[in-house]
């Protein structure tokens, strides 16, 4: 066989690969290159599930009971697409509440609960180091069986300094040290020993691939081959569940391993404590099933395999993997395997004893030194660098037990049997955790009696019959019962048979656990500082940004005490940062008082849990703050507040936005309408003006005629003059009418199809006379052949006759009326004088109402003012346009009338009252 | 296909690999049979669990990972 020295040299060889993986990954992460922050490392991590239980453990499984084993597999695989439910909002609590392991979780989660940190600590001591040691006899015996080709049965009769397992342990504490506990921050990232996990993980399902081919197509023929092999020799009860492995058994292992797979403090550590970034879980989801179905596809295989080929020797199933190529002189390749083997086993040591170091130095020695006010007061400034050390002792002691436990106890079991009972300790953590984030009642007593009772009951039904077995107890304890009462069998409480022991265990525990969990929750009040985090935890997604706002603290601290504080932790520097980044934060200005403010004690708070755990932060900031105790009611009020505020401000923000828009439409329109007012009164003030001059005169002149001397003569020009004033006014009052209906638009034209032609020629032959008398020279001028358009022919008529009107009454010797048709289809109809025209800076204004009344303050007023205001509406009811303009010498009153289209469309009645 | 419903699809498919890979569907396929020289339970097994697999990537790939499972 293999030399021992030869097979050393490779062990070694191997352990020194994993420390260059890991030293150059750091190195690398410095120089800010990190390849642990990634999907597949992420999900290759996970693997570390995959022990030397799953390399050697699950043939020996399958071996005796078929395919049961899967159920330890395909469990994780079904709750693996939860992990984006729970794993999810576990790793962005932790993240925020800066948590360093799983029994920092519980305790925080309840109120920062020191006892139940502890409480929690222990028992994953006592449930991993027996897992821890199989690990370590794993490693042995493959070793021995490398060696010897049979294992050994006087092993243990060699003194430890000459067991080379007793080495190993001692490497691997070595290198768990060395890349486990750079950081006195317990929730620093490990790069190296992620990398070194992910190619573990990786080795180890390339070497049991590699096995499972050579046993499968070289040693046999193909799987049909071997269940062939396996038929003749009658092992076809393996290929059906059977017996013992019943519905029951099948559902509480895939519950088990459910369980395993989200709170294993390994686990834990790679899926939570390890995660770099929440969407890696997306790849882990699919990926790391697909890693669990291909190291499980031969497992089966191999068990038959080895079932047929060693049907008559002595040759335990646990250690088919590697006896298969040994007996067939495969000696390469059994060093492989042997090697794929060490790994599963390394990793598990590796992780685990990293989390359990850091829950016994961070829930169980830190706590109870702070606890004892004079440890306390003298510890309390060197506290920083003693974390680590507590942390590399840990580490040495755990292996150390799990080493003599091996020694002692682990040889009489299997390594299945061992495992399981392991994980039904862990279960007990589930009720706690799960009832912990999505259950705002879950109170701290009932998660405490929850766990301690199923705690009891796990050790009496599971770990009690191991101590028996190994001769430390009476028989009689498993027979009769404990103190001879019948009910009480370890193994058949109150008489409840037709399970196999795991099961049952598992089922009394976690019914017991479940149930004083959730019983005494309902019965006990919290505290204000638990309920504080109960919601914190339900609604992580909801506080996780105004986290430190919203946490309940009504005390001040002074700032050195809090910046001393922090210092003796983390250092000068990181203090120095740490303060920086907070201000950089809170966009605040720093207090300049010597008070730090509720927000900054509890991130510092925050900081301090990274490195010494929750419970044991609470202790030392309560000593540097003074903290008034604070009602249940106020902390409700409180959180309540926070989350209303946020909302309420998200609503009024909105609601202002609208706000500004609506004001700003008012606005608008309270100008027009302003404006509007104006010109109304502007108007009334102007048409009672016009009004009045033609009364007075009335008046004047009929008062006159009161005089009955007055001739004849006189009195008729004087009724003459009466007359005319009176049409003067009801043209006025006509036009104020005409104007008043267009503007509001209930004007209807009466539109009828008409010659352009014979309208303008009819109204400039209406003028005439006017001409005539006042002497001036009046040209037409049309350019245009027979044209019929739809319009008003009276008011068309009207405008033509007040433009022609206006120019005979400022022109000073000629009036030119022309009429043609633009290239853009319009009639274009104008009428000039040769007068002083329209002042450039009033063209604006020549249109409005009244404009040129207005601006005739000396003379007696030509017209009302009205006729070029009612010509524009009339156009533009037509679709047309009107427009005034200096043309070489004369004034230029010029409207456009379209031709093509129908005059009807073009129609628009601003107003319909109809 | 929703893609804000991640969640609700991964609960589904936790619950649709818990009714497959779980009695009593399983007693169904629990027959000391062999289909092509293979255990009809061990071909099951392996199907079931490479189908929710399959199914889970798939429905990774088609949502947002954006979206918080609320």
């Amino acid at each position: 066989m293999l030399s021992k020295g030869l097979i050393i040299a490779f062990t070694f060889g191997y352990l020194a690969l994993l420390f260059a993986i890991a030293f150059f990954s750091e190195q690398s992460a410095k120089k800010g290159k990190s390849y642990a922050t990634n999907p597949y490392i992420y999900a290759l991590s996970l693997a570390v599930y995959c022990t030397a239980w799953t390399y050697y453990g699950s043939v020996g499984r399958a071996a005796t009971n078929g395919l049961e084993f899967l159920t330890i597999y395909i469990g994780p695989s079904l709750i693996a697409p939860l992990w984006w439910v729970i794993m999810r909002k576990i790793i962005r609590i932790s993240k925020v509440q800066r948590i360093s392991s799983i029994a920092d979780f519980i305790s925080s989660r309840y109120g920062k609960n020191i006892t139940l940190g502890g409480v929690v600590t222990l028992f994953c001591l006592i449930g991993i180091i027996p897992y821890t040691s199989i690990q370590i006899k794993a490693v042995a015996t493959s070793f021995d069986i490398l060696q010897y080709a049979a294992p050994p049965i006087q092993n243990f009769q060699v003194p430890f300094y000459q067991d080379t397992a007793f080495y190993l342990a001692l490497g691997l504490a070595f290198f768990t040290v060395l890349f486990g506990t750079r950081d006195a921050e317990a929730t620093a990232k490990h790069e190296g020993m992620v990398m070194a996990i992910a190619f573990e993980s990786l080795f180890k399902l390339l070497a049991f691939l590699v096995v499972g081919v050579f046993v499968t197509y070289f040693v046999y023929d193909g799987f049909k081959d071997i269940f062939d092999q396996a038929s003749l020799r009658n092992l076809d009860h393996l290929f059906t569940l059977q017996g013992d492995n019943g519905p029951s058994e099948w559902f509480w292992m895939s519950m088990l391993s459910m369980m395993a797979i989200l709170f294993l403090p390994r686990q834990f550590q790679m899926a939570v404590m390890e995660n770099s970034d929440e969407k890696h879980l997306d790849k882990a989801i699919w990926l790391f099933p697909v890693y669990l179905l291909l190291i499980n596809v031969f497992v089966f295989p191999i068990a038959l395999g080895g079932l047929v080929h060693f049907s008559d020797a002595n040759v335990d199933a646990d250690t088919y993997v590697l006896a298969l190529p040994i007996a067939y002189n495969q000696n390469w390749l059994a060093i492989f395997v042997y090697l794929g083997g060490f790994s599963a086993a390394t990793s598990m040591i590796i992780v685990s004893t990293i989390s359990l170091s850091n829950m016994v130095s961070n829930n169980l020695i830190i706590p109870v030194l702070l606890l004892n006010e004079k440890l306390k007061s003298r510890l309390q400034n060197e506290l920083g660098e003693k974390v680590i050390w507590i942390r590399r002792t840990t580490i040495f002691l755990i292996i150390l037990f799990a080493y003599i436990y091996y020694r002692e106890v682990s040889e009489k079991f299997s390594l299945v049997s061992i495992g399981l009972i392991s994980f039904v300790a862990i279960a007990q953590f589930t009720p706690a955790i799960l009832g912990g984030i999505f259950w705002k009642n879950g109170a701290r007593l009932g998660a405490l009696w929850g766990i301690v009772a199923g705690f009891g009951v796990w050790f009496f039904t599971l770990v009690v019959p191991t101590i028996v077995t190994a001769g430390y107890l009476p028989e009689s304890l498993m027979t009769e019962g404990l103190f001879g009462i019948s009910v009480l069998k370890p193994y058949s409480l109150f008489g409840m048979e037709n399970m196999s022991y795991v099961t049952h265990g598992l089922f009394f525990s976690l019914s017991l656990n479940v149930l004083l969990y959730v019983l005494i929750s309902l019965f006990t009040e919290q505290t204000s500082k638990e309920h504080n985090q109960a919601l914190v935890f339900v609604d992580i997604f909801k506080y996780s940004t105004t986290l430190d706002s919203s946490i309940i603290w009504k005390g001040q601290a002074y700032l050195p005490d809090l910046k001393a504080l922090l210092h003796n932790f983390i250092g000068e520097e990181k203090t120095e940062s740490v303060f920086q980044q907070y201000i950089k934060q809170s966009e605040k200005p720093f207090n300049q008082s010597n008070y730090a403010d509720p927000e900054l004690v509890n991130y510092c708070e925050r900081i301090l849990s990274g490195v010494i755990g929750s419970a044991s932060a609470r202790i030392m900031v309560g000593s540097v703050v003074k903290e008034e105790e604070i009602s249940m009611e106020e902390v409700l009020g409180i959180l309540r507040e926070t989350q209303e505020l946020k909302f309420l401000n998200l609503q009024f923000k909105q609601k202002s936005k609208e706000l500004k828009k609506a004001s700003e439409k008012l606005r608008e329109m309270n100008e027009t309408l302003r404006l509007n007012d104006m010109l109304k009164d502007e108007f009334i003030s102007t048409v009672t003006h016009e009004m009045k001059t033609p009364i007075t005169s009335i008046r004047a002149f009929s008062e006159i005629l009161l005089d009955e001397d007055l001739p004849e003569k006189d009195k008729k020009r004087f009724l003459n003059i009466i007359i005319e004033e009176t049409k003067r006014m009801s043209r006025l009052i006509d036009q104020v009418l005409d104007l008043e209906r267009f503007d509001s638009g209930r004007q209807k034209l009466n539109l009828e199809n008409t010659d352009v032609k014979i309208l303008i020629l009819q109204a400039a032959d209406s003028m005439l006379q006017v001409f005539k008398e006042k002497g001036l020279k009046f040209y037409i001028q049309l350019d245009i052949d027979e044209l019929a358009l739809t319009l008003d022919e009276d008011r068309i008529k009207q405008v033509v006759l007040n433009l022609l009107s206006n120019a005979s009454k400022f022109a000073k010797s000629k009036v030119v009326l022309e009429a043609k048709l633009s290239e853009e289809k319009q009639l274009l109809v104008r009428v000039k004088d040769d007068g002083k025209g329209v002042p450039e800076e009033e063209t604006p204004f020549i249109f409005d109402k009244f404009f040129q009344a207005k601006n005739q303050t000396s003379k007696k007023p030509i017209g009302s003012g009205l006729g070029l205001a009612i010509s524009k509406k009339i156009i533009e009811y037509h679709g047309g346009n009107i427009h005034v303009e200096r043309k070489g010498n004369m004034t230029c009153f010029e409207f456009s009338l379209p031709i093509n289209e129908d005059v009807q469309n073009k129609i628009t009645y601003p107003i319909d009252h109809d | 296909m929703k893609a804000k419903a991640k969640s609700q699809y991964l609960w589904g498919l936790f619950f649709l690999g818990l009714f497959l890979l779980n009695y009593p569907l399983l007693s169904l396929y629990n027959i000391p049979e062999k289909w092509m020289g293979m255990p009809v339970l061990f071909l099951f097994f392996f199907a079931f669990w490479a189908l929710i697999i399959v199914l889970t990537y798939w429905v990774i790939k088609k949502t947002d990972s954006k979206n918080n499972a609320e």
